[in-house]
């Protein structure tokens, strides 16, 4: 099998080089009006269906991969190193990508899946699939080198015969969420690749129009969905494993997912810009570039050791390679727009900063400050050493610090775009927009300062929270205003519909949505985005005790009381573990039994690592997190630490709102609203409506797009 | 009025200014989560769980010991980084290159904001120069445009 993996991986080269080369020389030929020997078109088609049988090469090396795990192969190095008989066949099956040659080899599958998916669907514009196919192909031969030169999974240990067992699986990835986390956040990083690729070739060609961006709009949203979902489930990971009571530790790796997410973030709002009023067109090519190219620098930052993570399972030495391609793409997108830039002219200005397309702008500035912030504290350790020779540390207080104004920054402009006009919005509209959440924020301000949230209390005081405490409770109050604004624009609308109708509100707000899924789709996004806001705002109250607790030892945390029922051993053939019974009250009531973890993986070998499973009970006003971390060696007493983690549910119930909504936006509306409606000029003789009515058509009326 | 908004701004400062007065284990909180545990876990020292860990018992050994010796935050953070490290701080605040790091960030946001300002009136600018005078939109107008929208589009 590995033979053949390695056979597979060379073909799906071939064929990808192929792709590339004749790809290149037909569009060449088609865009100069040269002849060649044999028809262009011919060998532009040859070269798609070749991208589609690389495809095929990929997944059958895939398919050995897979098989090689499966049957415990463990002449394969890379299955030595990430398997061992008792591990179970779920965790297998993930190993796949638990280190650095399978994860490449994924990442290959899964831009030769996207290539697949975009050769079979070329009809909708012949030339532009093709340049983006040939594209797509240079970026496929890139990974597939890696695979077959640098990092081939398929590598046969010394001698040809492997060990009876393999080393096993990293405990630390033995988490049902890591079956699912990579392949959803690689989905996401190999998914810009589409967008990109579409956005270069029709710079290239000089795409007239803008019918690049509606063919590309839901490969975007689709690579920004897997994306989104992977981070967050990279955060559950890290909350439920890790065992140090939060989600997301601002590790470079952690971080090297974010950047792209917030430029592709940027993408999608700005590219409305460029639709609806034909504006921002450079802008918005160097932004699907800029997100493309983070995809790959966040792999470098991964792979090489450039910055220390606790992400060490995937470093190695191929970060030449990356640094060596990240150049290349550079330089390819760099002369490309060089060299068409008069094509990128705007065919529209801003007229006013109070404007949806200047918020639109400020959303786009806020989104790559953040990246930039993001960015600066992962580089900044390298940089400070280059020029003081010392490392310096970029923890979660620093972004605390710089980064949360920033965000609360954004969830202002996200209650604050979709609320003003195109072109300019009156001071009337404003006043009418703004009343409800305005009053909403001052309200929710109030009753959280009722309810305890004081920033200047004695105790804020003491914890030493004030700035955390003052975040909190402006972007709590912050986040009900945008809901209230959100809320308004469906109630508006569906009173809209209700009207014409007759339906009641409730249909009526579907039908809305279902008219303009992307209008209302985007609407919920916000809506999950905001509850996220406020599901990690609650991270400004978190508190933690720890205790050695023995049978009967009870304790008092936030408003729970747990008492400790037993403490046992366990033993299989995959890891030992301790565990504590824990029953936790709530108001006198038994509400749950809890049952914290501490494993030992490898027992009895060189190499026992220690693995935590966290225990945890969940509702919608806090998370008791609970951590079995050990025993204290004097008297043998388990040590418990508690953690109360106020509203961390919200953030999960906000992705499912996010992933709803994404879905919602995806979906073609039902009843395209194409009518142009003109008002006729003479009608209108009341000189209180101005000279804008009387000159004729509204500006405002013309939909150039039917989807938005 | 304006003597009211300073009285104001005063107040705010002055109640700002004392929040920063803690009691000795607020102190400890406080310092213990501006620094690192330096085993490689890449965690705060106060969240560090590992139990046996080589280096945040003694590091937490040497926050009180310090806090107890009366020393100042400068003096606490500059033990840290003479014995550990500058890796042992969470963040860079040792002044000179570290300023940077903070500076950084809120740079780029403000040139940004100031770009957008240019472009904003260089456009305004390139704007009434080429196109003919509109006369501003009227609530009236405003009115009738948000009626047609809502009758049509149900959206933008």
């Amino acid at each position: 099998m590995p033979f053949f993996g390695s056979v597979s991986l060379l073909l799906a080269l071939a064929l990808s080089v192929y792709t590339l080369f004749a790809g290149t020389l037909s569009l060449w030929a088609i865009a100069n009006g040269r002849a060649l020997a044999v028809a262009p078109e011919r060998i532009r088609e040859t070269a798609r269906r070749a991208g589609i049988a690389s495809f095929i090469a990929v997944t059958a090396a895939a398919f050995a991969l897979v098989w090689s795990f499966f049957t415990n192969d463990f002449s394969v190095d890379y299955v030595l190193h990430h398997s061992s008989i008792a591990l179970p066949g779920f965790y297998k099956f993930s190993s796949i990508w638990a280190g650095q040659e399978g994860s490449l080899l994924l990442w290959a599958w899964l831009l030769a899946a996207y290539g697949f998916v975009l050769r079979l669907r070329h009809k909708s514009d012949i030339t532009l699939h093709a340049y983006a196919s040939t594209i797509l192909a240079g970026v496929q031969i890139f990974f597939l080198l890696l695979v077959t030169v640098v990092a081939s999974p398929f590598a046969i240990v010394p001698g040809g015969v492997g060990p009876a067992d393999g080393f096993g699986l990293n405990p630390l990835l033995q988490y049902a969420e890591m079956v699912i986390h990579p392949p959803m956040l690689y989905l996401g990083y190999v998914g810009f690749a589409v967008p990109f690729a579409f956005a270069l070739g029709a710079l290239m060609m000089r795409y007239p129009g803008e019918k690049w961006i509606a063919i590309t709009r839901r490969w975007t949203m689709v690579a920004w969905l897997f994306l989104t979902c992977g981070i967050i489930l990279g955060m559950h990971w890290a909350y439920a494993v890790l065992g140090w009571g939060g989600y997301w530790g601002w590790d470079p790796v952690e971080n090297a997912s974010l950047m792209p997410w917030l430029t592709g973030t940027a993408f999608l709002h700005s590219v409305m810009m460029q639709e609806k009023r034909g504006m921002m067109k450079g802008w918005n090519v160097w932004l699907i570039f800029t997100t493309f190219i983070l995809t790959i620098l966040g792999t470098l930052l991964t792979r090489s050791g450039l910055v220390s993570s606790v992400h060490a399972f995937a470093e190695s030495d191929i970060g030449n390679w990356f640094v060596g391609f990240l150049v290349l793409v550079l330089a390819v997108c760099l002369f490309t727009y060089l060299y068409n830039r008069d094509h990128l002219k705007n065919e529209n200005h801003l007229e006013s900063l109070v404007s949806r397309e200047s918020s639109f702008l400020f959303n786009n500035l806020v989104l790559l400050a953040a990246c930039f912030t993001v960015l600066w504290g992962t580089l900044f350790p390298v940089l400070s050493e280059f020029v003081q020779g010392s490392k310096v540390t970029m923890g979660a207080p620093f972004y605390n610090r710089v980064a949360v104004p920033i965000g609360i920054f954004l969830l202002f402009l996200t209650g604050v775009g979709p609320l003003l006009a195109w072109r300019s919005t009156s001071l009337r509209a404003i006043r009418r927009n703004f009343v409800l959440p305005c009053i909403a924020i001052i309200v929710t301000t109030l009753v959280l300062i009722i309810a305890g949230v004081r920033p200047w209390s004695a105790d804020t005081q003491a914890a030493g929270d004030v700035g955390s405490s003052i975040y909190a409770l402006v972007c709590i109050a912050l986040g009900v205003g945008v809901i209230t604004a959100i809320a308004a624009e469906f109630l508006r609308g569906a009173n809209v519909v209700h009207t014409q109708t007759g339906k009641n509100l409730f249909e009526s707000t579907i039908l809305l949505t279902r008219r303009n899924t992307r209008r209302y789709g985007g609407y919920l996004i916000h809506f999950g985005v905001v509850i996220m806001f406020i599901g990690l705002a609650g991270s400004a109250f978190n508190q933690s005790k720890e205790a050695e607790m023995s049978f009967g030892d009870s304790m008092n945390v936030g408003g729970y009381k747990v008492v400790c029922q037993s403490y046992s051993e366990d033993s299989n053939a995959n890891y030992d573990s301790q565990f504590a019974l824990l029953d936790v009250y709530h108001n006198g009531k038994l509400i749950t039994r809890l049952a914290p973890e501490r494993r030992v993986y490898f027992v009895n070998t060189d190499h026992a690592q220690p693995s935590t499973v966290v225990a945890i009970h969940s509702s919608l006003e806090n998370d008791l997190y609970v951590v079995f971390e050990g025993t204290n060696p004097d008297n043998q007493k388990p040590i418990i630490k508690f953690f109360i983690n106020p509203l961390v549910n919200w953030i999960w119930v906000g992705v499912v709102i996010v992933i709803f909504g994404t879905f919602i936006a995806l979906v073609p509306p039902l009843k395209p609203a194409t009518r142009r409606v003109e008002v006729p000029a003479p009608i209108v003789p009341d000189a209180a409506l101005g000279g804008s009515l009387a000159r004729g058509p509204l500006p405002l009326s013309a939909p150039e797009n039917p989807h938005v | 009025m304006y003597k009211r908004v300073l009285q104001l701004v005063l107040i705010v400062f002055v109640a700002f200014t004392m929040l920063g007065a803690s009691s000795p284990s607020a102190r400890f909180g406080r310092l213990g989560h501006d620094l690192m545990c330096t085993c490689g876990c890449s965690q705060i020292l106060l969240e560090c769980n590992h139990v046996g860990c080589p280096n945040s018992t003694g590091e937490i050994a040497d926050l009180h010991a310090q806090l107890d010796a009366g020393g100042t935050d400068a003096q606490v953070f500059k033990f840290f980084t003479v014995k550990y490290g500058p890796i042992a701080l969470a963040e860079p605040v040792r002044g000179g290159f570290d300023t940077v790091a903070w500076i950084g960030p809120f740079a780029f946001l403000l040139l940004g904001i100031i770009l957008i300002l240019l472009l904003l009136r260089l456009w305004k600018a390139r704007h009434a120069r080429l196109a003919p005078a509109v006369e501003p939109a009227t609530p009236d107008a405003d009115a009738l445009r948000d009626r047609i929208r809502n009758e049509t589009e149900y959206g933008e």
